[in-house]
């Protein structure tokens, strides 16, 4: 289990629990968390659920594969913590993660 | 913004949705999302919540992705926002006069909007034999839990057409271990939908994974024992064995509802726009629709989570009255093995297309072109590849067949290089 924090571009925040195995992004999506479509549920094909990543956790979360970078380089907004939170497994290490959407998703 | 005068929706208003897909569930979600708070009404044939159907022929099926994970929403989150589910009940007849369905379970349901997201059926095999235990369809999920505890190391299968679900299907069975045979009239693989450099890479692929691919056959008839299949029989006599069939020749939309109710229908629901029928106060949205694809000027219909997802938001959009939503290009995506295919745009007018890469590689991408014009990619592995084509289409650019060829340049350079 781990407590997921969503803070939307305007710092609006929602902390949901968030079950181990489960992806950052289905957990947003399953909630109704706004600006996180998810357009392909999770198949890394759209980039529609890009987040950035709280600083205390960049480490923890890792850095993205081949095909997740490909597809960030071509996000808008893109900053070094810019993640697709599809391709981020929760697990207890995650308790107290923050991403914060970007408003291009809004 | 819509200038029918029953749009927007009131709060005293109901939406009635027929369809429990990704359409529908999308439209649900975006009309929630943008203020309606109206009734809302979900009809929908099958016994289980809205879900995602990619999963089902890959991930799903594989094992790797478990039950509770395919859903959009869970049970709550319908409780939550105030929608009543029928589950289990199909929508018999659409009276226009009177604004109702009459349903399967004896009830009719009015409403002061429709959605009609029926889906698509796969097409049924002409041939002797089809209805035997073990020939299988993949559409549902209960016949991907139909087939899942069948589809085990040493079964022999056999999958009819070679599309992108039998693929798919193809590609889990061999990695679970089963014998796997695909049949396919036409001369190569995926004719139907992409060219032959792709054909002859994913033949090649699953060649090498010790798939049998046999092109130009014809299969004359399934033949069982008390019931269950045993073999298939092709038209040149040969006979192989088959413990599973897996039937994958395409899809039809259902329509007949809609043109029961005399809506305007043309090898699928003709809608405009705004995902609106001939009756204003009806919607259609995803498989079940014939389109407009306004970046190729011309009507058609999208097996796709892209149209599913955009048509959902344009009904949405214009249930509550909100700026149309803006219009992507048609997007698809295949996995298979450790390939991810991405395309962008409908490459199937073409009339010349060039290869950016190797495909020995395993990562290239074809390009498509009409009339000089970039129209579609197919990309392998090759993310870049799909994004900006996507890009370019979307804002009307182009860019010429013998810049994109070179490799020695990368996307996002050449995007930068794009004309009008």
């Amino acid at each position: 289990m781990a407590k997921i924090t969503y803070i939307d571009h305007e710092g609006t925040e929602r902390e949901i629990e968030a079950k181990n195995g489960e992806t950052v992004m289905e957990v947003a999506v399953k909630n109704g968390v706004p600006g996180i479509d998810a357009d392909c549920g999770g198949a890394c094909a759209c980039a529609t659920c890009h987040v950035y990543v709280d600083e205390a956790f960049v480490d923890k979360v890792g850095s993205p594969e081949a095909m997740e970078q490909s597809m960030l380089d071509f996000a808008e907004n893109v900053k070094p913590n810019s993640r697709l939170c599809c391709q981020i497994n929760v697990s207890d290490a995650l308790d107290g993660l923050k991403v914060t959407t970007p408003e291009s998703q809004h | 913004m819509p200038s029918d005068g029953h749009l927007p929706l009131k709060e005293t208003d109901t939406l009635l949705v027929i369809g429990g897909g990704q359409a529908a569930a999308q439209t649900i979600a975006s009309a929630r999302q943008w203020g309606f708070g109206g009734k809302i009404h979900l009809i929908g044939d099958e016994d289980a919540l809205p879900y995602q159907r990619p999963p089902l022929s890959k991930a799903y099926l594989k094992g790797e992705m478990t039950e509770d994970r395919l859903y959009f929403k869970p049970a709550d989150w319908y409780a939550e926002q105030n929608v009543e589910l029928s589950l289990g009940v199909r929508a018999e007849t659409i009276d226009r006069a009177t604004q109702t369905v009459r349903l399967s379970n004896g009830t009719t349901a009015s409403y002061d909007a429709l959605l009609l997201a029926t889906g698509s059926r796969p097409r049924a095999l002409p041939t002797a034999g089809a209805t035997l235990e073990g020939v299988h369809e993949l559409r549902d999920l209960r016949d991907v839990d139909g087939l899942k505890p069948v589809v085990t190391s040493g079964q022999n299968m056999v999958i009819v057409g070679a599309g992108y679900i039998g693929l798919e299907a193809a590609a889990v069975a061999r990695q679970l271990g089963a014998n796997v045979t695909v049949l396919e009239m036409a001369p190569r693989v995926l004719a139907r939908v992409t060219s032959p450099v792709m054909s002859e890479f994913y033949t090649k692929l699953h060649e090498d994974h010790g798939v049998k691919i046999l092109t130009d056959t014809r299969l004359e008839r399934l033949t069982g024992t008390d019931g269950t299949i045993r073999s298939a029989e092709l038209s040149d006599g040969t006979r192989i064995e088959a413990d599973i069939v897996l039937v994958g020749i395409g899809v039809l939309p259902n329509q007949e509802l809609a043109e029961a109710a005399g809506l305007d229908c043309e090898g699928g629901i003709l809608v405009d726009e705004d995902a609106r029928t001939s009756d204003e106060r009806i919607f259609a949205a995803g498989d079940c629709t014939i389109r407009p694809l306004v970046h190729y000027g011309r009507m058609g219909r999208l097996e796709s989570v892209h149209n599913a997802i955009e048509q959902g938001k344009l009904v949405a959009a214009a249930l509550v009255g909100r700026e149309r939503p803006k219009l992507d290009v048609p997007w698809f995506w295949s996995d298979q093995y450790e390939v991810k295919l991405q395309i962008a745009g409908l490459s199937n007018d073409y009339d010349d297309y060039i290869v950016r890469g190797e495909p020995d590689s395993g990562s290239f991408a074809v390009f498509y072109f009409r009339a000089g014009r970039l129209i579609a990619v197919d990309a392998v592995n090759a993310a870049p590849e799909f994004i900006v084509t996507k890009k370019l289409i979307i804002s009307g650019q182009t860019l010429a067949p013998a810049l994109l060829q070179d490799t020695s340049v990368s996307m996002k350079e050449l995007a930068a290089l794009a004309a009008a």
